[in-house]
């Protein structure tokens, strides 16, 4: 009973607090590659909170020997396993989303947030509290890529998951669709959105000026 | 001192980490572990894989043949489907022993595999089957279209693709691409309908009957040429090698020419 509370902090952290995307800005590539619609989203971010989750276990498991000078090499030839086998798996039940996500899935193995948690949580702590971290990482993940793939395929075809939400103009409806929100751009847009008002609400995100802009010259009358 | 432990796993583990000895087991049944694990994957896998291809195939297919203009029209005239045939590519001609439901066994045989030396192997593929399964329309006794599958050596990876003629057996009526793995964003345009919208119109042979089909380096000059796609030029190459391999004497020519003579 006591150990509950630290599990579901672990679990909870990475949600808004710890969130890898919005606060620790990693895995930027592949949020804003396979956001354009949510069911390549939410694919991507349940293809990557499994093998963030597999991987932290594994690597937990054998943490105490992994000779550290090979460390790194071990840890993505286990996530690449993963990764691979996810992939398989994608393009046997799921050939259509898997042709969408094209290389994102391989690109997983490089996504910094399965390499942050696997290097700096799963190779110092036991197997349980590990997979949860990574679980809660990669909710974390989940959640920005899902709000963000809502939001572009709303706006951009005005459609949910594939099916119409808003009434197109053309088909007599109102709704007429921002094809900016399909494009790369306006992914970095909405997530840039989503940062500032992240911290505007917890300022303690913020990150300090590295430097003190310069005392503003008043224009001369 | 505690007993010496015979247990040859429990021995590696308790050597310290740092030792060599370690370093390359650990690596060694880490790699072992994930071979086998993504072998096992893959194995276990490859038939819903292929069976989706298939089914992918089929769609292709039907849409590129819709997308030919005027002939959805003549499909709906002759009962609505291709009729599929075996052809046997040195003769030229039906193959009498081997059916649809037959080739994938008899493609297994490698006697019925012909190895291309390094004249003909142009499009990289080192041999190719002598039965190759074609689609074919006919308008009363002349063929009126005929699609053919293609395969050659791009820049990433085979690609597979399926090309549609013209009655006439020299005008292209559209192509699609199947299969392919090339540079996401240059090469892998090749399956975009912006760049194969370049190839219905575009003719084969000149008047001479020599092959001149190429996909030129920039925008297209002459009917022979289509589109090359900017910062894929070996994947260009790889289209030009493909369609002059598979049209020329090794590939479908004498299958075309016996269609000309209006033998087929």
């Amino acid at each position: 009973m006591v150990a509950r509370a630290p599990y579901w902090k672990t679990l909870t952290q990475p949600l808004i607090r710890q969130n890898p995307v919005t606060l620790q800005i990693l895995g930027l590539c592949s949020a804003l590659a396979v956001t354009t619609t949510l069911a390549t989203a939410l694919t991507m971010s349940v293809s990557l909170t499994i093998v963030v989750t597999l991987s932290c276990g594994i690597i937990s498991l054998i943490r105490r020997h992994i000779p550290d000078t090979i460390r790194m090499i071990v840890q993505i030839v286990i996530i690449a396993a993963m990764v691979i086998v996810i992939d398989q798996f994608l393009q046997a039940y799921f050939a259509e989303i898997s042709r969408a996500l094209s290389v994102y899935v391989w690109l997983i193995t490089t996504n910094c947030v399965v390499m942050a948690r696997t290097e700096t949580y799963a190779s110092h702590n036991p197997p349980l509290p590990s997979m949860v971290d990574g679980f809660g990482y990669g909710l974390g993940y989940s959640l920005i890529l899902m709000i963000l793939g809502g939001l572009r395929e709303l706006f951009g075809k005005g459609e949910l998951f594939g099916a119409q939400v808003l009434p197109l103009a053309d088909q007599g409806g109102w709704f007429t669709p921002l094809s900016l929100m399909l494009l790369a751009p306006s992914g970095f847009f909405l997530l840039g959105g989503m940062v500032w008002a992240i911290r505007s609400i917890r300022p303690e995100q913020a990150e300090a000026p590295e430097h003190t802009p310069p005392a503003r010259m008043e224009p001369a009358q | 001192m505690a007993a010496r432990d015979w247990n040859p796993l429990r021995r590696l583990l308790a050597l310290p980490n740092e030792s060599r000895t370690k370093t390359i087991l650990v690596a060694f049944l880490v790699s072992a572990i994930s071979a086998a694990l993504v072998s096992g994957a893959t194995v276990w896998l490859r038939p819903i894989q292929a069976a989706n291809r298939a089914a992918e195939e089929q769609a292709r297919i039907a849409a590129l043949v819709q997308g030919i203009p005027g002939m959805s029209d003549l499909l709906e005239q002759s009962g609505g489907t291709l009729s599929t045939v075996v052809i046997d590519l040195d003769r030229g001609r039906a193959a009498a022993e081997v059916t649809p439901a037959t080739l994938e066994a008899a493609l297994a045989d490698p006697a019925n595999w012909t190895v291309l030396d390094a004249g003909q192997n142009i499009a990289g593929l080192g041999q190719r089957p002598n039965f190759v399964q074609v689609y074919l329309l006919r308008d009363g006794d002349t063929v009126s279209l005929l699609l053919l599958p293609l395969s050659g050596q791009g820049y990433g990876g085979r690609i597979d693709a399926i090309m549609a003629l013209r009655g006439d057996m020299n005008t292209i009526a559209g192509i699609a691409v199947t299969q392919h793995s090339e540079t996401p964003g240059l090469g892998a345009r090749i399956e975009e309908s912006s760049w194969r919208a370049s190839f219905p119109g575009t003719e084969l042979r000149d008047a001479s009957g020599e092959l001149r089909f190429r996909v030129a380096r920039g925008p297209a000059s002459g009917v022979h040429e289509v589109d090359g796609i900017t910062g894929a030029t070996r994947t260009g190459r790889g289209v030009t090698q493909m369609v002059r391999f598979w049209l020329g004497p090794d590939g479908y020519g004498p299958l075309l020419d016996a269609i000309e003579r209006g033998e087929f």
